[in-house]
C-alpha cells in the first residue's frame, strides 16, 4: 500500500473490535513497560565510571554509539515500513509505540553520555561510528532490506536488528555490571533489553502469520534468504567485536554472547536456532547480570537431580492469583 | 525386565498452554511425548485431567508478577482435580526479561507446592528437549 493510498482513507481504530488479539496483548505489554532514562540515577555512576581506562571509556561510548545507530534505524526506518504492511490498524499502532521507545532508547545513550562523558569523548566516537565500515555496513545490510519490496524480508531484517545485532553492544554493560561497575548504566540497558525481546518476540510473530500464507516454495525461498543475511551479518559482527574487543581480550566471550542471541533471533522467526550449544554458553557472570536480583536460577532437571521436591497441591482460589 | 513401552511406563502426563504465537507448542511436538492443551478461549470446554502430569506454560508479561501466569492457566488450576494432579511445572519464557525469566513457573511452583522442574527460552533447543525427556522419564520413576 503506497502512502497516497493510505492518507487517502484512514478509518478510526476500534480496539473493542481486534482482529487479532495478539495486538492488544502486546499493546499492553509494552504500555506496562514504558520508562524513560530520568528515572534511572545514572549520576551514580559517575565514580564508576572515573576508574576505567581511557582505553575502557573510549571502547564503552563506541559501542554506545554503535548502539544509538541501531535505535535510529528501527525508530525513523524500521518501525514505519513495518506499519506500511500491517495486517490489522492495531498492528499498526503497536508500531508507533516500537518507534517512539526506540527514540527512548537512542536518547538514553546521549542521557549516560552527558552524565559519565566529556563533549569531545563523544564527538569523537561520533565520529568513528560514521566511518567504522563494520559499523556503517550492518546498517547497509539492514536498510536494503527495508528499501526492498518484500514485505517478509524487511520483517526478516528487523527481527535480526532487534534480537541479534544489538547484543555486541550489550554485551559490554552486562559485563561491566558482573565487575560491579556502571551498575546504574547497566538497569538502564536492561529496561532496553527488556523492551527489545517484546519487539522481537512480536514482529517474528506477524512474520510467522504472513508466511504461513505463502505457498511452500516461496516459504523455502524466504527462510533460505534469512538464514543467508543472518550468516552475512554474523560475519560482519564478528569483524565489528574484533574491532571493538580484540584490545581488551573480550573478543571470545562476546562471540558467544552472539551466536547465543542469533539463535533466538532464529526462533523469534519460528526457525529452529543454527549454532549448537557447545558454542553458544555465555559466561555464567553475564547472564546472571541480566538477571541480577534472582534469589535463585537453578531448576531440578538442570541440577543434580538428587533433590526433588515431591509435590502436595494446595487449593487456590482466583484471588490468589490476583497479585 | 518388561520389554520397554515407554509411553505406557510413564506414570503422568503433560499438559501445556501455548498462545497463538505456538512456542511452548512446538517444543512440545519437538519433545514427541503424549500431552494435552488447555484450550486458548473461554468458550471451549475446560480441561480436566485424569492423572498426575508435568504442566508446561509460557510466561506473560513484562517482569511484573501481575499478569506472568495466563489466565487460561489459573482457570485450569483453580479445578481442584486438576490442582490436585499437578506434579511439577516447566516454564517458557526470555533471559531478557531478566529477573523475570520464567517468572510464571516460580509462580505456580510457589502457589502449588510443586517443584519447578526446567526452564526453557522461546521454542527450546536440542539441547532443551534432551534435558527434558531425561529429566521427565527419571522424575516419573522417582515418583513411582
Amino acid at each position: 500500500m503506497t502512502i497516497m493510498q493510505r492518507l487517502s482513507r484512514v478509518n478510526a481504530i476500534n480496539w473493542n473490535r481486534l482482529q487479532d488479539d495478539k495486538d492488544l496483548e502486546v499493546w499492553n505489554r509494552l504500555t506496562s513497560n514504558f520508562w524513560l532514562p530520568e528515572k534511572v540515577p545514572l549520576s551514580n555512576d559517575i565514580q564508576s565510571w572515573n576508574t576505567l581506562t581511557q582505553q575502557e571509556k573510549q571502547l564503552t561510548i563506541r559501542v554506545f554509539t554503535g548502539l544509538t545507530l541501531l535505535d535510529t534505524i528501527q525508530s525513523s526506518v524500521g518501525a514505519p515500513v513495518l506499519m506500511e504492511d500491517a495486517r490489522t490498524p492495531h498492528e499498526e499502532a503497536v508500531y508507533t509505540n516500537i518507534a517512539f521507545m526506540e527514540s527512548v532508547h537512542a536518547r538514553s545513550y546521549s542521557s549516560i553520555f552527558s552524565t559519565l562523558c566529556t563533549t569531545r569523548d563523544v564527538d569523537d566516537a561520533f565520529r568513528w561510528s560514521e566511518e567504522n565500515p563494520t559499523l556503517q555496513l550492518k546498517s547497509e545490510l539492514i536498510l536494503k532490506r527495508y528499501r526492498s519490496d518484500d514485505p517478509l524480508m524487511r520483517k526478516v531484517a528487523s527481527v535480526f536488528l532487534e534480537s541479534f545485532l544489538f547484543y555486541s553492544g550489550f554485551y559490554l554493560p552486562m559485563y561491566w555490571s558482573s565487575h560491579a561497575k556502571l551498575t546504574n548504566t547497566a538497569d538502564l540497558i536492561r529496561l532496553i533489553i527488556r523492551d527489545e525481546a517484546v519487539h522481537g518476540y512480536y514482529i517474528g510473530y506477524k512474520f510467522q502469520q504472513a508466511i504461513a500464507e505463502a505457498t511452500p516454495e516461496r516459504q523455502q525461498e524466504v527462510k533460505d534468504y534469512a538464514y543467508e543475511l543472518l550468516l552475512e551479518l554474523y560475519d560482519n559482527e564478528v569483524r565489528y567485536t574484533e574491532s571493538l574487543y580484540d584490545e581488551v581480550g573480550l573478543t571470545e566471550d562476546v562471540k558467544k554472547f552472539l551466536y547465543y542471541n542469533a539463535n533466538k533471533a532464529l526462533m523469534n522467526l519460528g526457525f529452529e536456532p543454527l549454532f549448537p550449544s557447545s558454542v553458544t554458553d555465555v559466561d555464567p557472570t553475564i547472564m546472571a547480570a541480566l538477571s541480577p536480583n534472582a534469589d535463585e536460577n537453578h531448576d531440578f532437571f538442570s541440577g543434580s537431580g538428587s533433590s526433588y521436591v515431591i509435590g502436595k497441591a494446595v487449593a487456590t482460589e482466583d484471588d490468589d492469583w490476583a497479585f | 525386565m518388561q520389554p520397554a513401552n515407554v509411553e505406557a511406563e510413564r506414570a503422568g502426563t503433560l499438559v501445556y498452554f501455548s498462545t497463538k504465537s505456538e512456542n511452548t507448542h512446538r517444543f512440545i511436538q519437538k519433545l514427541g511425548l503424549s500431552a494435552q492443551r488447555l484450550p486458548l478461549n473461554r468458550e471451549e470446554a475446560a480441561l480436566r485431567v485424569e492423572q498426575p502430569y508435568i504442566l508446561v506454560t509460557p510466561t506473560y508479561g513484562g517482569g511484573a508478577v501481575k499478569g506472568a501466569v495466563p489466565a487460561q492457566v489459573i482457570r485450569f488450576l483453580n479445578d481442584e482435580q486438576n490442582r490436585h494432579l499437578i506434579r511439577g511445572v516447566i516454564a517458557a519464557g526470555n533471559t531478557n526479561f531478566g529477573d523475570a525469566y520464567g517468572l510464571a513457573g516460580r509462580i505456580i511452583a510457589q502457589k502449588c507446592q510443586v517443584p519447578l522442574l526446567y526452564r526453557f527460552e522461546l521454542l527450546g533447543t536440542d539441547d532443551d528437549v534432551v534435558n527434558v525427556r531425561k529429566g521427565e522419564e527419571e522424575f516419573w520413576k522417582r515418583l513411582t
